[in-house]
């Protein structure tokens, strides 16, 4: 599903990311993890061509995503509050995400009504715009968001951080969903190893920008993760 | 603490993001502060025998019209000075007493350029009083109550910005003022001349002033001290939301979806309410040139001049900050199935549908006259077929990111309308001022009216050419953008 060859980002000098070579299977679920500044976000801003790449490129569907914008009608992504519209609600935002996508207003509300708990009350019909929510709540929004209109590719940046322990619990539950279908692949970045391992069947760890582990995830993964990062 | 606060300040201002990426217009605003130094220095120094030599008596003529001197100065500086912003929430659990923060946040207002600038006009012309044998002391305390004054109006500014019902109050109070010395109803300045007078005949009466800058100032200290609070000033105001589905939009297909959602930006963001609020302002604009009441201004070419302005109020002050509106998102615009095209296409309804509004509005301007309002039809024409697709144009090399949300903050600013904007409007007047001259002195008035709604006309026909180009611009200029508003976030 997505190549990455001879990838690299350089900033006056300093290499903050390089990958020779990834490949990231249909249907696999990625798990991306590495300390501060190993390269996971510039790797998937890259990804969804928010920034150039200094070489190479990613190959996404077989669309180059810095040529072509033909990857944008089956990926979604949520990395940061800048994905959100501060001044909609949440119901605003999504059906706004939802006509992008083609989605009429009856297709987004099945979705949130499947999703009524991962919001726990605290998102809909609550008299607020999302710039007033909390940065927990904000993330419950742009999760959800992502899943508007089945997209084939799910990119989530550090999804669990700011989430209070019950909606992990139930992120882990909607990403191993996700990761069930087996025309959905999910990307998903953390620096907790332990969420990541429960819902990717394939770990990457990055250290300076390159890919120091590439591990299918078995009983063992945690174990070896935890060693190579206690240094 | 007070050395501490300034190296704070000093770094600030070095390092913040606009300083090294806009030093080409950082220096045209230091050209144009050395300007107005400059002006405020010979009008300081010639004011006074420019008087005498109109056989009048300078000083109280002074006096007299220093009244509307001190108004004009609050409204230059609601439009233009930058209310105080401090990086407050690191500093209230540290060690720092509040009355120190606040005093420090309002003290360092007193120093800005708008207070300092008066120096300029205030020093020179004390000095010539002197020359010309007016009581020392009584100069000395005239110069010190109009220096309280001019810091009287930079407390009363930054109260203003806060409190939107001392706004009103105040426009009320100047407009009724003057509309009354304007139809010789009420004179004013009978009675300020007197108090200006009794600064330098009476000298106690300097007391007035000092009293009343320091209540403004106490005011002014009192209300940044009670909201010095994480939930209080510095804190988001939280409004109650509605969702709007807006669904009569729905037939116009991906168009409607942008127009939904910039139509809910116009509503939901003080910074950008404050552009509809222009407009309005532009709107009436053209009654300073119909009316005669300056008269430099009716030259027959002002009259479009007047036209551009009255219907392009919205299209001039939305559409030179496309698309740094959605500067917030951008990201998630940038990375959703959105085509340029209907991005583009939906700004450009909104500043035709604007533009429209304002040309209907504008029709009381028949009183003026059929050839007025023929004016305005005409700025009308020439916005839509060539200003709409310019201000775009330009908007898309424009990299400011626009902080929706400020003006919401107690301590941010608010001013949406800046010197910067005021630039850039400029060259899209110009070209329809000289096809109108061109007309007006060969052919007569209404062939320079054909040659400006011809060249709007012809912009039209070139829409689709424009809008290929401005594609071109967003697509080159993406990544620099991407970055450049991400500064600010």
């Amino acid at each position: 599903m997505i190549h990455v060859t001879n990838l690299s980002k350089t900033y006056n000098g300093t290499t903050v990311l390089n990958i020779e070579n990834l490949e990231i299977k249909k249907g696999e679920s990625f798990g991306l993890v590495g300390n501060n500044g190993a390269g996971k976000t510039t790797f998937f801003s890259l990804l969804l061509d928010l920034i150039q790449p200094s070489t190479g490129h990613i190959i996404n569907n077989s669309v180059q995503v810095n040529n072509s914008e033909a990857w944008k009608p089956f990926t979604a992504a949520f990395l940061d509050e800048s994905f959100l519209i501060g001044y909609l609600t949440p119901e605003e935002y999504f059906y706004f995400i939802g006509e992008l996508r083609g989605q009429n207003k009856a297709d987004v509300d099945a979705l949130l009504a499947k999703h009524e708990d991962f919001f726990n009350g605290e998102i809909l019909n609550n008299k607020k715009y999302l710039r007033d929510l909390s940065k927990g709540n904000q993330k419950k929004v742009g999760i959800i968001a992502t899943l508007i209109g089945s997209p084939e590719v799910i990119i989530l940046d550090e999804p669990f951080a700011n989430l209070d322990p019950t909606t992990q619990i139930r992120l882990k539950k909607i990403i191993k969903e996700l990761a069930a279908n087996p025309n959905v692949t999910v990307l998903v970045s953390s620096h907790d190893l332990l969420h990541t391992i429960e819902v990717s069947d394939r770990i990457v760890a990055l250290e300076k920008g390159r890919v120091v582990k590439d591990i299918h995830t078995t009983a063992e993964t945690l174990q070896e993760l935890e060693e190579f990062f206690a240094v | 603490m007070l050395k501490h606060f300034i190296t704070l300040e000093w770094k600030s201002f070095l390092r913040s993001a606009s300083f090294t990426s806009n030093l080409v217009l950082k220096i045209f605003m230091i050209l144009a502060g050395l300007y107005f130094i400059a002006l405020f220095l010979i009008l300081g120094a010639a004011l006074y025998y420019i008087l005498e030599e109109s056989q009048m008596k300078p000083f109280p003529v002074v006096n007299t019209f220093i009244i509307y001197y001190l108004f004009g100065d609050l409204i230059m500086r609601f439009f233009l000075q930058k209310t105080p912003v401090m990086n407050i929430k690191p500093l209230l659990f540290i060690n720092i007493r509040k009355n120190s923060i606040v005093n420090y946040t309002l003290g360092k207002t007193a120093i800005s350029f708008f207070n300092v600038l008066h120096l300029f006009f205030l020093v020179p012309f004390s000095v010539v009083l002197f020359i010309e044998g007016f009581d020392p002391l009584g100069v000395s305390c005239w110069f010190l109550g109009m220096i309280l004054l001019i810091l009287a109006n930079n407390y009363l500014n930054i109260l203003i910005n806060k409190k939107d019902l001392l706004l009103y109050i105040i426009i009320g109070l100047i407009v009724v003022i003057a509309g009354s010395q304007y139809y010789n109803l009420f004179d004013i300045t009978q009675y300020t001349r007197s108090f200006f007078m009794g600064l330098y005949e009476m000298k106690w009466l300097v007391i007035v002033p000092v009293i009343l800058c320091g209540i403004l100032y106490e005011i002014t200290f009192r209300y940044f001290k009670k909201n010095l609070y994480l939930d209080a000033g510095l804190e988001l105001k939280h409004e109650i939301a509605r969702t709007e589905n807006l669904t009569w939009l729905n037939q116009f297909g991906t168009l409607g979806t942008f127009l939904k959602n910039d139509i809910k930006l116009l509503k939901r963001n003080k910074r950008s309410k404050m552009t509809i609020i222009m407009s309005v302002v532009f709107l009436f604009y053209g009654l300073l040139f119909f009316s005669n009441g300056i008269e430099s201004y009716s030259a027959p070419h002002w009259k479009i001049f007047a036209g551009i302005f009255v219907t392009g109020g919205f299209l001039l002050n939305f559409g030179q900050f496309v698309p740094s509106w959605d500067s917030a998102y951008y990201p998630l615009m940038m990375s959703q199935n959105i085509k340029y095209r209907d991005y583009l296409n939906s700004k450009w309804w909104l500043m035709v549908i604007a533009t429209v509004i304002s040309t209907v509005l504008a029709s009381f301007y028949l009183y003026f006259g059929w050839e007025v309002y023929a004016a305005i039809l005409v700025g009308a024409i020439y916005n839509l077929g060539v200003n709409a697709h310019v201000v775009l144009w330009a908007g898309a090399y424009v990299k400011t990111p626009i902080d929706l949300s400020t003006s919401k903050n107690a301590f941010g600013d608010k001013q949406a309308f800046n010197v910067k904007s005021l630039l850039l409007a400029l060259p899209k007047i110009a070209l329809p001022l000289l096809l109108y001259a061109i007309g007006h002195y060969t052919l007569g008035s209404t062939f320079g009216f054909i040659l400006v709604a011809s060249a709007g006309v012809i912009g039209f026909a070139f829409r689709n050419k424009v809008f290929a180009i401005i594609e071109r611009v967003y697509k080159t200029e993406k990544y620099k953008t991407l970055a450049a508003y991400k500064q600010k976030n």
